[in-house]
């Protein structure tokens, strides 16, 4: 018995495991039954792979049978590997178990499609049912829609998940069609599209009426892979950016592509998966949502791809000399943000430790920020004085030679000739 | 001047009580415990009083908010001696400003105590996080821990509204006392360990029949979740300090 629940495990975790998603951020759930579970604002991480990633959620499918065939999947139909499936209940044990002992802060459940899709979205639906009524359960729950499934029961489902997602998978619907045929963008949109609806709808009610249940409360999230076909930085960055404006969602998740298969219209196996790419990406994801700079400013015709060598808000900044330097005392909070080697805690502190004096360089070190990056573009009360100014590929050479690439030891992309 | 004190928040607060009493010009507070008399400074040992400890408190508590009134219970949980002599500073430079004295990040003191904080608070976090209970044949969730900082008093909530139908034991094996949730109430507990006993891995003997099943299970889980081709120890290891590992199922051999 325990030696077939464990194969089952291995199977469908290692599966499960190319989502990257893990959050379990933004959820609202109180323990207000004496059950067990109460959502923790900001998430728990609650440990980490040796990859380095987060490890939030029982992150599993409910099943690797799947009727599509999907080139970058390792599930897909055409692929040998050992398939397995859970049943509902085995999946309930799990969750309630671990989240016990606190393993896991909850549930990130996916599946590939058997049968049709609304076979397959209605097993996912009773697993939370059977975990939010006859649990009692108020820990995490991230569910995979699944594309196709019939608006009821996607409705349905999102009144006990907190988190609901679909793959975009591709970051065009070009490469989308090149190594899933079957598949296309407009799959996703649609019900993307009604889940939002759906939480709008819900937000609305709950002004009006006092006991309004909870819809999806930590919203919806996507994912891109990165790297198995050609597209460039900017159509990813554009992508994303598009699918926060037109669907709020919370998340866009960018996936260096592991290789998985031998079919020639993708990287072969064996060649490294696009960390410092990825890396790129995310900040840049960051900047968007965080540091209030637009898509355009930082991605654009005479950019299509972002800098290997730094990061993108350095290169926007080299890219504008025209703004700086910046007077940190004087400077407002949206200009304060966009200094490179500042971020946003140091801003916030900044703006407010300035209405008690003007701030100092010694100061600025202890509020934490990053002097010798930031020093290149700012003035404060003792800034030495500068007689020339230096063009921004120099600042470049100066921050490049002080400091060291985190991912050159691992960067084996990189040729080396000599 | 250097004031001594019996390294209780209490204490601290009576030193600015004190201090403000007498102003004695620039004071350093240490706790008794460590201090080492100088041979041209003065010092005045303070006698903890909770009554004037309690007035100082009522005066912070009009002086700032709920999220500063929690910094500053936190840096005194960090435990550390420097702390608290900046938590005195701290004290008395607020009540010689105006109100939002506080904000002033370019104040050694603030940025001190926002410093400690923070430290505090990621030990706490990290507690919610690496705990990892045992479900004893009893029926109690058993952990013990031993974090850098004292921080059960401030995961408590966290567990207490988490595991509402479930008893649970964590145990500070470092300050030798613990927490017991019985279903309704959360109470400060002391445990007698029978010598060579083994704290934090209680034999399977005193375990449920379950507990060995699901341990396995999430040892099997954490491999399977992993990719190799992505492999980063460095970064493994700034998430997940060697230190904590004793802690975790997943990192036990076996």
């Amino acid at each position: 018995m325990s030696d077939r629940i464990r194969e089952k495990l291995n199977i469908l975790a290692d599966a499960a495991k190319y989502d990257v998603s893990c959050s379990s951020s933004g959820g609202t759930r109180k323990n207000d039954n004496k059950g067990v579970g109460d959502s923790h604002a900001s998430g728990i991480c609650h440990t980490y792979t040796e990859d380095g990633r987060c490890v939030s959620l029982l992150k599993i499918l409910l099943t690797n049978h799947c009727i599509y065939d999907c080139l970058f999947c390792v599930s897909r139909k055409s692929n040998d590997v050992k398939r397995a499936a859970f049943t509902v209940d085995e999946v309930v044990e799990l969750t309630m178990n671990f989240y016990r002992r606190n393993y896991i802060e909850g549930l990130f459940l996916s599946s590939g499609i058997f049968k049709n899709a609304d076979f397959t979205m209605e097993r996912l639906l009773l697993v939370c049912k059977k975990l939010r009524l006859e649990q009692r359960y108020n820990g995490y729950i991230h569910l995979k829609t699944i594309p196709g499934a019939s608006d009821e029961l996607i409705k349905e489902a999102g009144l006990y998940a907190d988190r609901m997602s679909i793959n975009l998978e591709m970051p065009t619907e070009a490469g989308l069609k090149l190594l899933a045929p079957e598949k296309s963008h407009a799959d996703v949109i649609k019900p993307l599209g009604f889940v939002q609806q759906n939480i709008v709808q819900f937000a609305a009610d709950k002004k009006v009426i006092k006991h309004v249940p909870k819809f999806v409360p930590a919203g919806q999230s996507t994912q891109m892979v990165i790297g198995a076909t050609p597209e460039s930085d900017k159509d990813i960055m554009y992508t994303a950016n598009a699918f926060y404006k037109n669907f709020a969602l919370k998340r866009v998740y960018y996936s260096g592509y592991v290789p998985i298969s031998n079919d020639s219209r993708m990287p072969i196996l064996g060649t490294q998966p696009p960390l410092l790419r990825e890396n790129r990406l995310y900040q840049t994801d960051w900047l968007m949502r965080f540091y209030g700079f637009k898509v355009q400013e930082l991605l654009n015709d005479a950019n299509p791809n972002l800098d290997v060598d730094i990061d993108p808000k350095l290169s926007w900044a080299i890219r504008n000399m025209q703004h700086f330097p910046v007077d940190i005392n004087k400077a407002d909070y949206r200009m304060i943000l966009r200094i490179p080697g500042i971020g946003v805690m140091s801003a916030q502190k900044i703006v407010q430790a300035r209405k008690f004096g003007k701030l100092r360089i010694d100061q600025l070190k202890k509020i934490g920020v990053s002097y010798n990056r930031a020093k290149h573009f700012i003035t404060c009360a003792d800034s030495p004085y500068q007689l020339r100014d230096y063009q921004g590929t120099q600042i470049k050479a100066f921050i490049m030679a002080e400091s060291q690439s985190k991912y050159l030891k691992t960067d084996s992309n990189q040729l080396i000739l000599f | 001047m250097i004031y001594t004190f019996d390294g209780s928040l209490p204490g601290i607060l009576t030193a600015v009580f004190e201090w403000f009493e007498r102003k004695p010009g620039k004071t350093v507070l240490q706790p008794s415990e460590i201090f080492q008399p100088e041979a041209f400074a003065k010092c005045f040992s303070v006698v903890t009083d909770s009554e004037k400890a309690d007035r100082v408190w009522a005066g912070l508590q009009k002086k700032l908010k709920k999220d500063w009134l929690r910094k500053f219970y936190c840096s005194y949980l960090s435990e550390i001696p420097e702390a608290y002599n900046h938590l005195f500073q701290f004290t008395i430079y607020l009540f010689q400003n105006e109100k939002g004295a506080e904000n002033n990040y370019g104040n050694e003191h603030v940025i001190a105590l926002a410093k400690y904080a923070k430290s505090v608070e990621r030990e706490k976090h990290r507690m919610e996080a690496f705990i990892r209970f045992q479900h004893t044949a009893d029926g109690i969730f058993y952990t013990a821990v031993d974090p850098d900082f004292n921080v059960l008093p401030l995961i408590s909530n966290h567990f207490k509204n988490r595991y509402a139908d479930q008893q649970w034991v964590i145990y500070d094996l470092k300050r030798k006392y613990g927490l017991h949730y019985n279903l309704l109430t959360v109470e400060e507990i002391t445990i007698q360990f029978t010598d060579g006993i083994n704290k934090k891995q209680p034999t399977s003997g005193l375990m449920d029949e379950k507990e060995e099943l699901y341990s396995i299970l999430w040892k099997d889980y954490f491999k399977s979740a992993n990719i190799v081709a992505r492999k980063n120890t460095k970064l493994h290891l700034q998430h997940v300090p060697k230190r904590y590992w004793k802690y975790l199922t997943e990192k036990q051999l076996s």
